[in-house]
Order: structure tokens, then C-alpha cells, then sequence
């Protein structure tokens, strides 16, 4: 059964963008030895020549025309409701990179 | 006075109908309900109980219903039971909202959920525990346990919940009432906060399976904003109660398996009550549960670290330092098994033995109409039971799992009450892909020969 | 040292905005830029909402399967939508709906002068948000402005063919020339409507190692700057590998102001997307059938054109290439050199001297454009005699120019034929001058 490290749970911290204390870090580690001892049991399966479900309904070709569709729009207004930090009808973020426009 | 609140949602409409009474009164009547009890068991999150128009010509008369917190409802707040989303008031309705609306229906609160349908317990959400209106030692179940819970204290005519892997069917066992999930696609997902994409399924928590034929017709059908929805039209649910379910074949699954000790002997009456109104039943087995258990947690882990990476605090709600325990555990293990490298070993995998079940069940279905098993393998657990339990969910609705991930319809109802605790057993019944109304059919018959009920049996 | 001389590795990716009326995935209106505000061409999908769902447009996918046939592609029959994931402001869902493992197209071809690009894939994918980086209240911020949200967007791919920053210009504006032709994307490159992206690693000569690194030069928002930009890292790169150091993959951007690229981003670890598949959108199953439909419907493209006016009219290549760009007037064109044909005139002439700026197409009146051109080309017909007359006396004018034409300097002859029509008091056929000239001079 696959382990999981410290260094592990952190860089999956960091690729689902959480942040994760000690405490939690541990906690995660006991959690993820459950479920992946749970799991596991995927491993002995014999899945030669299934192919994979990813949808139940057998849909395909599902598509809609290339219209406007004003009723579903949003005002301004409504579009930024919402959010806790906005500016002259813009969301407002941290700055990521060091650059004035 | 409050005997309005016990009618069942067929009988609430009729005599709205006859103005036997008027909205306001009927409304009254639960809000003294409500009032009544909602402190102290946390079903409903929100209430909406003003301004509801008179509407005696629609279809449902202005019944009143209870949502689930993780259906959008317009201007009102909407939270899956997350304080990710503490104030969110969404900008648009969901589209069984709209269509629940336009059948007209008075909708009177949000109901409490485990936080973004994570878990089966209630225990989960971020604004408390509910607790069981039958015996408040207990959990009600999960993840709609606040909906299930609401239609067993009467605080509406009926609610909707939704359920990924048996979030509506476990809490309806789990509190003695009826719940339906549908075909996966047959009601839309449009505006219920996903929680796992490709098994998500909204239905109806009801007193009766008459009360869940009727909310399921104004739900079921076609969405253009759902491109997983079956674009077949949705016959009339209604028309399978009271018929005869004479020569139809009904299979018995997971009979034996360890863990069921208490719920066996129940299904084997189950088994009889059935065979007395004609039906053939015969035991049978099927692919282990346990793999679905495996199936299920890790694409439902993959599709929520996936559906929560929009939860960033920009454009609505608070930053992702707001998530429970439960949900970054979840997020931290579906972003593991979809990363370079796991992919193949687990999701790629669990797709696979996804379509085994598939082909497990087709061949059943050769054979039986219907399968019928447990609901859960236990009455209500107390209350804590699941802290820290990272599987616990998934451990509990291990009977249910086979049935969610292939998308098959499936129904609980009650089928034993403890008199004592006061709580009850429940019988799962599952048919075929789009075909609720077999499932509809045999839960009927099954409610009117026993006594169970305690709702139909005042009617 | 000896010096050790490197050869250009480069491939492109290009994305361009769809021009369809709609989002991708979404009813709203895609004209992020023409909006009167920010944030008001949106819905609860494309703001990423809790609970909206996407459904795709059957438009968007049409064209990409369209620029798919015109680029020789082969069109995968089943194919679907997959959730690209990473964290970014303007990216609302925290994932991009994007094709992985099954795009639309693959294995296709663009013909440039320098030879076949090869066309890896093309996937359509939808847009993100637009950011803006500002200070506010002495703050830092950025502000997000998700108009341009889930448009319609198409990334093409192309193999490591590139081999000159001259051929990856050049197979950028076919391209451009291309999607344009087929009326399915403006390539605004000021407004970002086209971007423009080249992976570049150098090998040594006579190497057949391939590198192991490669630089991503990004955000390039014109064909001149994608010239300068891949010229200047040829420069810097060689010199880096000269001096016997080592390059690492990294994103660089180029900065017009100073002519030369910049780091943006060095790579410390392999980017993890976790595509699966949207389990929001189902596959699509495309036959054969509807594909031959929309090949039947292709319309003629630029280098198609260039072809059948070279076979038919004589053009040269340059002229032919240059005029079969301009695709707002190629039927017009077209008659053009038709009614030149008929008149006697020689398209080819009239096509350089298009090119060259000597006549202005008048598509009002083609037949005014051919008179232009008429009178421009007059020529009269000179007096053998007067015109010997005048060759000899510059011949004997010039005897040190005829010894050193004699001597192998043909080039020479210019001169003269300069002289000889300055002299001329009429604007005389250059052919009838040229040929004179050879009789004096080569006799």
C-alpha cells in the first residue's frame, strides 16, 4: 500500500491551494492511510478489457445553438453582489505578479 | 390546529384545494412547528415562511416544502452547510427551484446537510448537528439529514434532497420517512452546489411514495441547462401507485454478509409481505459492495477537490481557510488520487470497476424486475458517532454505493420501528436505469400492506 | 575556441478567441472587446458560480473542426471535454474546461517557404477572465474582470518544424490569414483576440541530440516581436551554451521597450493538472458524414489561392502570397486579374505593381483600376533609328563602362538602359531599349 509522506501531504496541500498546520498535516496522514487501505481493493481487481464509465447516461452529442441567451446574463450589479471586495465594477484580488499597468 | 402539518403532501393539496383551509393558516401551522422545535434539533438552516402568494389553481396549491442548503435558491441565502459560503445569497434559482415554483410550491426553508454533502450524519455541517426528531439521542442521517428530518417533524409537506451515495435514501431509513433518488439525469443538477458531478441526483423526501411519485413529476425531465439530462420526457409517476404487483420478480441482495445481523431477519419478512401480493422473490447475489465503497470514494474525491476549487472567495463567499476538517480531507485525497502518477492506479481504475458493476447489474436485471436490500445496515447511530472517522460515511452506505455509482434509481421505506428508540429499519429498493416507476410501484404496495406508516395510515 | 554553430528548435502554440455570438459553455454574449463595463457579459457559468453548469456550442466546435480540415488535420471521430485544474484569479472555477487526451484534431500540416510545419493538435478550450494590475487605496491589487470568461478559444500545436524566426513569423500570419479566411476568429493580437507562444531550444550542428531544455517565450502580441524575440534568444542562447553553461526550461517574455526577453518564470516542478474528464459534459461522436459536409464547405484559403493564381495568371510567388493574404477582397481580386487577362494586360505585372504601391485597387471600379494601370504602362514606340542614334552616342560617352561590361561586369547594363531613357525624349518600351542595347554591345 502506497504511504504518504509529510513532504506529500504538503505539496498536496499546496496543488489543491490549502493551507495545512501541523496538526492537520498529521491528521491528514492518519486519514489517508484509511481510505487508501479501503481502496486498495481496486488494486485486485481484474479490469483487463473494461472500458472506463465516466458518465452513466450514455449521452453524447449534447450541445446547445450558438445563441445569446440574455435571460440567464447578469447585471453588473448582480454579477458582483456577492463579493466581499470590489472596485469601479471590478472583483478585486491580491496582487499576484509585480507589475503596474 | 396542528394536524394540518401531518397531512400528507397529496392530502395537504387536496384540501387547499377544497379550501378546507387557507395557505396562511396551513403556513401558520408550521411556523408553530418550527418555532416549536427547530431550536433544538437544527433542521432547517433558513426559513422563508412570508410572502407567499396564494396560488390554488397551480398543481400544488401553494404546498409548502423544505429544500435542501445546497440547492441555489434566488436571494436567499444558500450555504451547503459551509461557513465557506455564510451569506451567499445566489443570484439565480436552481432549475427544480424554478420548476417547484411553477408548480406551485410555497417554499418555507433551507434544510442543514452535512457541509457540501460530505458525510452521513449531518454531523459534518458547519452550523451544528441536526438531530432526529424521533428520538434526539440520535443522528438523523446524511447528507440530507436536515430534509429528512424536517419531513419527520412535520415542519413541511414534503422536502427534496439530494443524494450522491445515498445522502437522500440513508437519512429517510434513518428517520423513518420516504425517499427517492432518481435515475442519475433524470432531475436536472443545474444549481444544486455539486458535490460529485457524475452521481449527483436531487429527489424527493416525502411521508408517502404517493408524495414522492408527485414531487417527482414537476422535478423529473429534461434541462437545457443540464447537459446530463436524459432528454426523454418523464412519464406521470402517479399513475404506478395502487397497482398490483403481481408476478413481479424481486431479488434479495447482500443477504448474509457480515454486518447486516440486525437488518436481516427484517428483510426476510420484507421478503414475504412482498410475496404475499403476489411477487416472486428469490435471494441473490451480487458483485461485493465493498468494492463500490472503493469506486465511489475515490471518484467522488476526484470530482470534489475538483467542484470545491471555485470555493476561492473572489466573487462570492469567504477564502478556502473556511473549510472543515472533513472537506479539506476530501479535497487533500481526490487531488492525490488524480496527480501525476496515482491516476492511473486509482481513478483511471475505479472507472473501470464502475463498469463491472454496470455489467453486474444489467445481468441481474435480466433476471429480477427489482433488487431489494437494506437501507442502511443499522437504525440511527448516536450522537458523535462519527468523529474522526475518516470512511465513516462511506462504511454506512456501503449497501446503497453498487446503486449510486451506476446511476440507478432507488427508494427507501420504512420497513421495522423500534418501539422503544422509536426509530426505524428502511427497505432499499433499486431497479434498472429509468425506471423509478417499477421502484415507485413495489414501494407503494409494500407501504399499504404494512403499517408502518404512520402518516397514510391517518389519511 | 572553435565556435560552435547552433540550429533553431522551435514549435508554436497559438490560441485565438472564436468569434461565435455566444460563450463557449454559456448563452452570454462574446464581445469582451466591445463591452461597456467590465463584469457585464456574464451568467452564474462562466463566473463560476456554485451549482451552474456548462453546455458547449455546437458553433465553436463546427469551426474548430473547420481550421482542423483546412490544416490537413485528421479529426478524432469521439472526443470530449476535460477539467484542467490550477488556481488563478481570472480562472473562476479553479479548473479550465480544455481537451486532454482526445482534441478535436490532430496531424495536420502548414505550408510555409521554408517548408511543412507540422500541426500537432488543435482543442478548443474556453478563455479565462482578464486581469488588470492596478493600485487602489496604496494597495497592490489586481482587478478581474470576467467579460472574456469562457469565450471560445482554440490552441494550436504545432512539431518542432520551425527551424527560422523568419518561418515561425511567417507561419503565424498564414495562420492568422487562415482563421481569418475562414471567418471564425478576428486575431485582434493588440486585444489579445490572438496569442502567440514559441518553445525554443538550440542544438549544436551535426548533433543528433535533441536538447533538454526549452525556453516558452509567452505573450507575444505581434508577429514583429515574434521575429525580434526568437532572434534575440537564438543570440542569447548560443552564447550561454558556448560558454559551456547549461539551460533550464523556464518562461520568458519579451519587453519592446528594450528589445530583448525577459524571465518571467523558472519551472521547480512539473506542472500537475489532474485532467479527468468533465463529468458535466457528455462525449461527442462526430461521423464521417458530417465531417465531408464541413470540408465541402471550406472556402478557398490564402495559399490556395496564391497556387491557382500562379498556375493561371502567372503571378510570382511573392506577389501571389503577399495579395492572397488580403482575404477581404480576394474575390474581387480575382475579377481583376480576369478582366487584365482580357484586355491583354499581364496580371503578373499588375500584381507587382499592386504590391508595390504604384496602383491602388479601386474595388469600386475595377475597370478605373485597369485604366490606372493602362496609362501608368504606356509605352511608345521609338524610331529604331533615333535609338541607335542615342545608344551610340552613349556608348561613346561611357567607354570605360563598356570596357568593364566587356570585362564580365554585366550589371553595367542598368546603367546604360538609365542613360539611353533619360535621353529619349519618350517613355519608350524598356524591352525594345534592353534588346537594342545587347545588339551594341554584345556584337
Amino acid at each position: 500500500m502506497a504511504k504518504i509522506t509529510s513532504t506529500q501531504v504538503k505539496h498536496i496541500a499546496k496543488l489543491a491551494h490549502l493551507e495545512i498546520d501541523n496538526r492537520q498535516s498529521v491528521a491528514f496522514k492518519k486519514a489517508f492511510r484509511e481510505t487508501l487501505q479501503v481502496i486498495d481493493n481496486l488494486q485486485s481487481v481484474k479490469v483487463e478489457g473494461a472500458e472506463p464509465t465516466h458518465q452513466v447516461t450514455g449521452l453524447e452529442n449534447i450541445w446547445r445553438d450558438d445563441e445569446v441567451d440574455e435571460s440567464s446574463m447578469l447585471s453588473q450589479k448582480e454579477a458582483l453582489r456577492n463579493a466581499k471586495n470590489v472596485y469601479q465594477g471590478y472583483f478585486v484580488v491580491p496582487r499576484l505578479i509585480d507589475q503596474d499597468e | 390546529m396542528n394536524d394540518l402539518t401531518t397531512l400528507t403532501l397529496a392530502d395537504t393539496i387536496q384540501a387547499l384545494r377544497d379550501k378546507k383551509f387557507s395557505l396562511s393558516e396551513l403556513l401558520s401551522s408550521y411556523r408553530s412547528v418550527i418555532e416549536k422545535h427547530n431550536q433544538k434539533l437544527n433542521i432547517l438552516l433558513t426559513t422563508t415562511l412570508d410572502n407567499h402568494p396564494e396560488q390554488l389553481d397551480s398543481p400544488l396549491a401553494g404546498s409548502p416544502l423544505v429544500v435542501k442548503d445546497n440547492i441555489s435558491t434566488k436571494n436567499i441565502q444558500t450555504t451547503a452547510a459551509s461557513t465557506v459560503l455564510d451569506g451567499y445569497r445566489p443570484p439565480f434559482d436552481a432549475t427544480i427551484i424554478h420548476r417547484l415554483y411553477q408548480a406551485g410550491a410555497s417554499i418555507i426553508g433551507k434544510s442543514n446537510l452535512d457541509a457540501w454533502a460530505h458525510g452521513s450524519s449531518t454531523e459534518t455541517s458547519q452550523y451544528g448537528r441536526t438531530l432526529n426528531p424521533r428520538n434526539p439521542d440520535y443522528l438523523p442521517g446524511g447528507s440530507s439529514g436536515g430534509s429528512a428530518a424536517a419531513v419527520a417533524a412535520n415542519m413541511c409537506a414534503a422536502a427534496i434532497g439530494t443524494e450522491t451515495a445515498g445522502s437522500i435514501r440513508q437519512p429517510a431509513a434513518w428517520c423513518g420517512v420516504v425517499g427517492l433518488k432518481p435515475s442519475y439525469g433524470r432531475v436536472s443538477r443545474f444549481g444544486v452546489i455539486a458535490m460529485a458531478s457524475s452521481t449527483d441526483s436531487p429527489g424527493p423526501i416525502t411521508k408517502t411514495v404517493e408524495d414522492a411519485a408527485i414531487l417527482l413529476n414537476f422535478i423529473a425531465g429534461h434541462d437545457h441547462h443540464d447537459s446530463t439530462t436524459s432528454s426523454q420526457s418523464a412519464p406521470d409517476f402517479t399513475t404506478n401507485i395502487n397497482q398490483s404487483i403481481k408476478n413481479l420478480r424481486v431479488g434479495i441482495l447482500y443477504q448474509g454478509i457480515k454486518g447486516l445481523e440486525i437488518v436481516d431477519p427484517h428483510l426476510q419478512k420484507v421478503g414475504q409481505v412482498l410475496e404475499s401480493l403476489g411477487a416472486q422473490v428469490d435471494s441473490v447475489s451480487a458483485m461485493d459492495p465493498k468494492l463500490a465503497i472503493s469506486v465511489y470514494t475515490v471518484v467522488q474525491r476526484g470530482e470534489v477537490s475538483s467542484n470545491l476549487a471555485r470555493m476561492d472567495g473572489v466573487r462570492f463567499g469567504n477564502d478556502r481557510s473556511y473549510f472543515g476538517d472533513e472537506a479539506k480531507r476530501r479535497i487533500m485525497l481526490g487531488t492525490y488520487t488524480l496527480s501525476k502518477g496515482y491516476a492511473d492506479q486509482y481513478y483511471n481504475t475505479a472507472q473501470k470497476v464502475r463498469t463491472l458493476f454496470i455489467e453486474d447489474f444489467k445481468k441481474l436485471f435480466k433476471k429480477f424486475d427489482v433488487l431489494i436490500s437494506p437501507t442502511s445496515p443499522s437504525f440511527a447511530k448516536k450522537v458523535g458517532a462519527t468523529a474522526d472517522a475518516a470512511m465513516f460515511g462511506e462504511l454506512e452506505d456501503m449497501l446503497l454505493e453498487p446503486s449510486s455509482i451506476t446511476g440507478l434509481p432507488g427508494i427507501n421505506v420504512p420497513c421495522y420501528q423500534d418501539k422503544k428508540t422509536h426509530l426505524f429499519l428502511g427497505l432499499n429498493i433499486v431497479a434498472p436505469m429509468w425506471r423509478e416507476d417499477l421502484v415507485i410501484k413495489v414501494a407503494d404496495a409494500y407501504e399499504k400492506a404494512t403499517s408502518w406508516n404512520e402518516w397514510r395510515n391517518k389519511a | 575556441m572553435k565556435q560552435t554553430e547552433y540550429q533553431l528548435i522551435c514549435g508554436m502554440e497559438v490560441h485565438a478567441e472564436l468569434k461565435t455570438k455566444s460563450k463557449m459553455f454559456c448563452g452570454c454574449k462574446n464581445d469582451p472587446f466591445h463591452a461597456s463595463k467590465p463584469n457585464c457579459y456574464t451568467c452564474p457559468t462562466c463566473l463560476g458560480l456554485p451549482g451552474a453548469l456548462p453546455v458547449a456550442n455546437s458553433t465553436a466546435i463546427e469551426w474548430t473542426i473547420k481550421l482542423g480540415l483546412a490544416l490537413n488535420c485528421r479529426i478524432n471521430l469521439f472526443s470530449k471535454f476535460d477539467r484542467k485544474h490550477y488556481f488563478y484569479p481570472d480562472l473562476p472555477k479553479g479548473y479550465q474546461i480544455s481537451q486532454y487526451d482526445l482534441p478535436f484534431c490532430y496531424d495536420g500540416y502548414l505550408e510555409t517557404s521554408a517548408g511543412k510545419v507540422r500541426i500537432h493538435r488543435i482543442h478548443l478550450e474556453e478563455d479565462t477572465g482578464k486581469l488588470l494590475h492596478k493600485t487602489v487605496h496604496n494597495q497592490k491589487v489586481s482587478l478581474v474582470d470576467f467579460n472574456r470568461s469562457g469565450v471560445p478559444l482554440i490552441e494550436i500545436v504545432t512539431e518542432p518544424d520551425i527551424k527560422s524566426a523568419a518561418q515561425a513569423k511567417e507561419y503565424a500570419k498564414t495562420l492568422r490569414g487562415i482563421l481569418r479566411e475562414l471567418h471564425i476568429a478576428d486575431c485582434d493580437m493588440e486585444q489579445g483576440g490572438m496569442r502567440l507562444e514559441a518553445n525554443i531550444s538550440l542544438q549544436a550542428v551535426g548533433t543528433k541530440e535533441l536538447p533538454n531544455y526549452k525556453i516558452e517565450l509567452k505573450n507575444i502580441n505581434s508577429f514583429r516581436f515574434l521575429e525580434q524575440a526568437i532572434n534575440y534568444e537564438i543570440e542569447r542562447q548560443s552564447q550561454v551554451l558556448q560558454n559551456g553553461e547549461q539551460l533550464n526550461q523556464e518562461t520568458r517574455g519579451w519587453n519592446a521597450v528594450q528589445n530583448k526577453t525577459f524571465l518571467q518564470r523558472t519551472k521547480e516542478e512539473a506542472e500537475d493538472y489532474r485532467y479527468f474528464p468533465d463529468p458535466d459534459l457528455p462525449p461527442i461522436r462526430l461521423s464521417t458524414n458530417q465531417i465531408e459536409i464541413i470540408k465541402q464547405n471550406l472556402p478557398e484559403l490564402p495559399l490556395e489561392r496564391a497556387k491557382r493564381w500562379m498556375s493561371n495568371y502567372h503571378l510570382q510567388p511573392e506577389f501571389a502570397t503577399r495579395l492572397s493574404e488580403d482575404t477581404k477582397h480576394a474575390q474581387q481580386l480575382d475579377s481583376l486579374f480576369k478582366l487584365a487577362v482580357n484586355k491583354k494586360f499581364e496580371p503578373s505585372k499588375l500584381a507587382n505593381q499592386i504590391v508595390n504601391k504604384k496602383i491602388t485597387v479601386n474595388y469600386q471600379n475595377l475597370e478605373a483600376t485597369l485604366e490606372e494601370f493602362e496609362s501608368l504602362n504606356a509605352t511608345a514606340t521609338v524610331d529604331d533609328n533615333d535609338l541607335e542614334k542615342i545608344i551610340r552616342q552613349v556608348l561613346a560617352e561611357h567607354q570605360d563602362a563598356v570596357n568593364r561590361y566587356h570585362a564580365g561586369q554585366k550589371q553595367v547594363l542598368s546603367f546604360f538602359m538609365g542613360q539611353v531613357m533619360k535621353n529619349l525624349k519618350v517613355k519608350a518600351d524598356p524591352q525594345q531599349v534592353r534588346s537594342t542595347l545587347h545588339k551594341y554591345l554584345d556584337n
